[in-house]
């Protein structure tokens, strides 16, 4: 890293101009999960979005969640890059209301949705409990997701359904993608299911039916993502 | 003002499937041959190599290697009362950009279609009558037979290592293929491949309900092989990771691992990235294409001058190429006359997700490792009581179990929270589904045109789909879900879900990127843009390759049919050069 260069500013910088997986060669393992700066979300939002994916992958009785995994820090890579400027999309006006059939017209960018949404759904806990949304009670939590989820929630920028949909395929993917992307942490992801990973050769496998796969879990950065991150 | 570049034999628009096998046939020919693709150029090594390119991520959710809609897209409507809009990102299909295209990313599910399908107009009305057909739908010959092409077929299977077993071969029967299949002249180059735990599971229900159950054909080697062109295959390792991902084990046929290794090293072969062409050029008369305009990575615009210009790309851009260029009279829905954007068509999916005990490892898998039955496409059944026209296979595809996409859950499982982690923990080893790939006739009403508002990068109207799925292909898809459903049943599973193809044809979920038509081979130049040897009919060094010349579409994966075309049209294209000319005069 460029001396006198802050982690904050690299991260920022490679994070507007490289692919997440290049990203991650610059973060250290401390950056990660409570401790994390985050490039694209503010505090407020964060708290969110923590908040937010802990109700919709719990850590419970089963294991880890959504949060130990690292799901935030994903996001927060996703939205700063490509995917979250919408990149590679079509989005050009003029931008009249479609059929149920006909796609996403919205001409925000997901970073753009998911800023406008965080902030109209912490305004509406304010209104409604006194409180933003990462400070209310699960059960209180669950209900402002489940009128997000139902459409009965009216937001000022977005569907709430629109962004619930969003929020809920991308908490899915910082949970079950690769863990150079930054979610996934430890595989936790993986070991609740019992994907290997990209394991590339079941040759000798594929015919022992009924037999469960007992090789560990491994990236595409090997079987220890995080550790050779810190030596990169 | 376009620059003009040398003068070339053949100019390609595309270098994915058709374009390789086009530019392989007419160097051999001694012609100088140049391909022009939008994308990038792309090869096993260093593109496709293993692990990079097992990222469920960047691939398959992110569609890393497909046509970027920012820079080409469509608009889409249900129909002619509604508004198009733009598709904004990629949902119901996925086509390519760079080298290779579409022949990367595909699964290798490498189908002959039945003899009938070529001939369907006259196969219908001897078996049930002109009045069978419903009004509006466009029923047409293709021009060219089963029996014609079967040759080509097995050019094509052997260029690219199927492996399958075969189910007739010179009209014997041969036990545990398909007993449907037209004749072929001989056995697969490969055996099938290794049977999953799903598969297994597939074959012993589908003969339990009925069915005749056979292994699907694969362009994945279950053995390694060495094309004919010298070409050498390695063995699939069933990684799981063909579909929406380049393979890493020169495993899955694609150009780059069939034919470029050869291609790319004849001198009067040449190929450019990053150049979309833009315009098919023609004579002051219109008789006579003289080459095309091209923008490059720069921005710069070029004219390419060619003796014959060859659309290669996706089917729906090579319409968007002739509406643009002015070449061929544009369909008009509302007097039936054109033909350019007439009879676009696609194919009806549905899927059955079976729940059961025994641990599946669905992640050990291949693109086209499946298992099927043909029991219910076109001819194979009697689809007069069923009132519908057309049919399909069901098979299970154990393609994989990438866990953002590939994961299958109970009707009645939570969508989030504990719940869902506990569905997905207790399911995901042991679920798999049973999908269904059925026919879609064109239909007066169903076609692509120029969209009057939105434009791409370079200014140029956006290509306009108007499309919806008809009750015929509801009312076939319905019973193909209920025949699946047949054999999920005797999969003794603990709980099945049906999930029929309902409503309206949406832009949003993936389906299939088996677009098709619009600008359809025929034997009648009022109702078809290109004879049966896929060469315009009233431009006679201008040819159509891909899906874009099916007259409707069939019930089965379409790239097997279109490499047979291909190398069908390659033939005919060795006579023209020959002796210049239409090689078909309009009765």
């Amino acid at each position: 890293m460029a001396a006198g260069m802050s982690r904050r500013t690299f991260l920022k910088t490679t994070a507007l101009s490289m692919p997440a997986a290049t990203v991650l060669m610059g973060c250290s393992g401390e950056d990660q999960g409570e401790t994390a700066e985050y490039v694209f979300f503010t505090a407020a939002e964060a708290a969110f979005i923590d908040a937010a994916t802990s109700r919709l992958i719990p850590g419970d009785e089963l294991g880890p969640g959504a949060h130990e995994a690292n799901v935030p820090g994903f996001l927060d890579l996703q939205l700063a890059g490509a995917y979250g400027r919408a990149e590679r999309w079509y989005m050009k006006g003029p931008w009249p209301t479609g059929t149920d059939q006909q796609g996403f017209q919205n001409r925000l960018t997901p970073a753009g949705i998911y800023r406008a949404a965080i902030a109209d759904i912490d305004e509406y806990c304010r209104s409604t409990y006194g409180k933003p949304f990462a400070t209310l009670p699960h059960a209180q939590q669950d209900d402002v997701l489940k009128g997000l989820e139902a459409n009965k929630v009216k937001l000022r920028h977005s569907p709430a359904n629109t962004f619930f949909a969003l929020l809920w395929q991308n908490t899915q993917e910082g949970f079950l993608a690769d863990p150079v992307y930054h979610g996934n942490r430890d595989f936790i992801g993986w070991k609740l299911i019992g994907f290997p990973g990209p394991r590339y050769n079941y040759v000798g496998e594929i015919e022992d039916y009924g037999k469960p796969y007992k090789m560990p879990c491994v990236s595409l950065a090997g079987r220890h993502p995080d550790r050779s991150i810190r030596e990169t | 003002m376009a620059r003009r570049r040398d003068p070339v034999d053949v100019v390609l628009v595309g270098f994915g499937w058709t374009a390789s096998i086009i530019a392989q046939e007419l160097t051999g020919e001694g012609l100088e041959v140049l391909a022009l693709e939008r994308g990038e150029y792309r090869d096993t090594v260093p593109d496709f190599a293993v692990p990079h390119i097992q990222d469920e991520l960047r691939y398959a959710v992110r569609k890393q290697i497909f046509e970027a809609p920012r820079r080409e897209t469509l608009t889409f409507r249900n129909n002619r009362q509604q508004r198009a809009l733009p598709m904004r990102h990629l949902g119901s299909f996925l086509p390519a950009s760079g080298v290779g295209g579409a022949g990367v990313h595909w699964n290798g599910q490498a189908w002959r279609f039945l003899p009938q399908d070529f001939e369907l107009r006259d196969f219908v009305e001897q078996r049930y009558g002109k009045n069978f057909i419903p009004e509006h739908m466009q029923l047409q010959n293709w021009g060219v037979t089963y029996d014609e092409l079967e040759p080509y077929y097995d050019r094509f299977e052997y260029l690219c290592g199927v492996s399958g077993q075969a189910g007739n071969i010179a009209g014997i029967r041969q036990p545990g293929g398909n007993p449907f299949e037209g004749p072929r002249r001989r056995d697969y180059p490969l055996p099938p491949l290794k049977r999953s735990a799903s598969t297994v599971l597939f074959d012993k229900a589908a003969r339990e309900a009925g069915m005749d159950s056979f292994p699907c054909p694969a362009a994945n080697t279950s053995e390694a092989y060495l094309n004919p062109l010298g070409v050498q295959m390695g063995k699939c390792t069933y990684c799981g990771f063909c579909e929406w991902f380049g393979c890493g084990n020169y495993s899955k046929a694609s150009p780059q691992t069939t034919i470029l290794p050869v291609l790319l090293k004849k001198d009067n072969f040449r190929f450019r990235t990053h150049c979309d062409v833009v315009r098919i050029n023609t004579d002051t008369g219109g008789k006579r294409a003289t080459g095309v305009n091209y923008v490059d990575a720069d921005g710069e615009t070029w004219e390419q001058p060619a003796e014959m210009v060859v659309l290669c790309a996706f089917a729906q851009h090579n319409v968007h190429l002739l509406l643009l260029s002015g070449i061929g009279k544009p369909y008009d829905p509302e007097t039936g006359e054109g033909v350019v954007g007439r009879n676009y068509a696609y194919q009806i999916t549905s899927s059955v997700d079976v729940f059961q005990k025994e641990i599946l490892n669905p992640f050990m898998g291949a693109g086209a490792l499946g298992q099927g039955v043909d029991n219910y496409n076109t001819g194979n059944f009697d689809h007069g009581p069923q009132g519908f026209i057309g049919g399909g296979y069901i098979a299970l595809w154990n393609t994989g179990g990438r866990p953002i996409l590939q994961h299958y859950l109970p009707k009645d499982a939570p969508h989030w929270g504990s719940g869902w982690k506990k569905a997905m923990r207790e399911n995901y080893l042991t679920a798999t589904s049973i999908a269904t790939h059925g026919s879609v006739m064109s239909y007066r009403h169903n076609y692509l045109d120029l969209d009057p508002t939105w434009r791409d990068v370079y200014g140029n109207p956006l290509l306009r789909l108007t499309f919806d799925f008809q009750p015929n292909e509801h009312a076939m898809s319905n019973f193909l879900t209920d025949r699946a459903t047949d054999i999920a049943r005797a999969m003794h599973a603990t709980s099945i879900h049906p999930k029929p193809r309902k409503g309206h044809y949406s832009i949003i979920p993936y389906q299939t990127t088996h677009n098709t038509g619009g600008a359809a081979m025929g034997d009648d130049p009022r109702t078809s843009f290109c004879n049966r040897y896929l060469q315009a009919w009233d431009m006679p060094n201008l040819w159509v390759m891909g899906a874009s010349v099916f007259p409707q579409n069939a019930g089965y994966n379409p790239t097997g049919t279109v490499g047979a075309l291909t190398f069908w049209a390659a033939e005919a294209m060795k006579r023209y050069i020959r002796r210049p000319g239409p090689l078909v005069m309009p009765s």
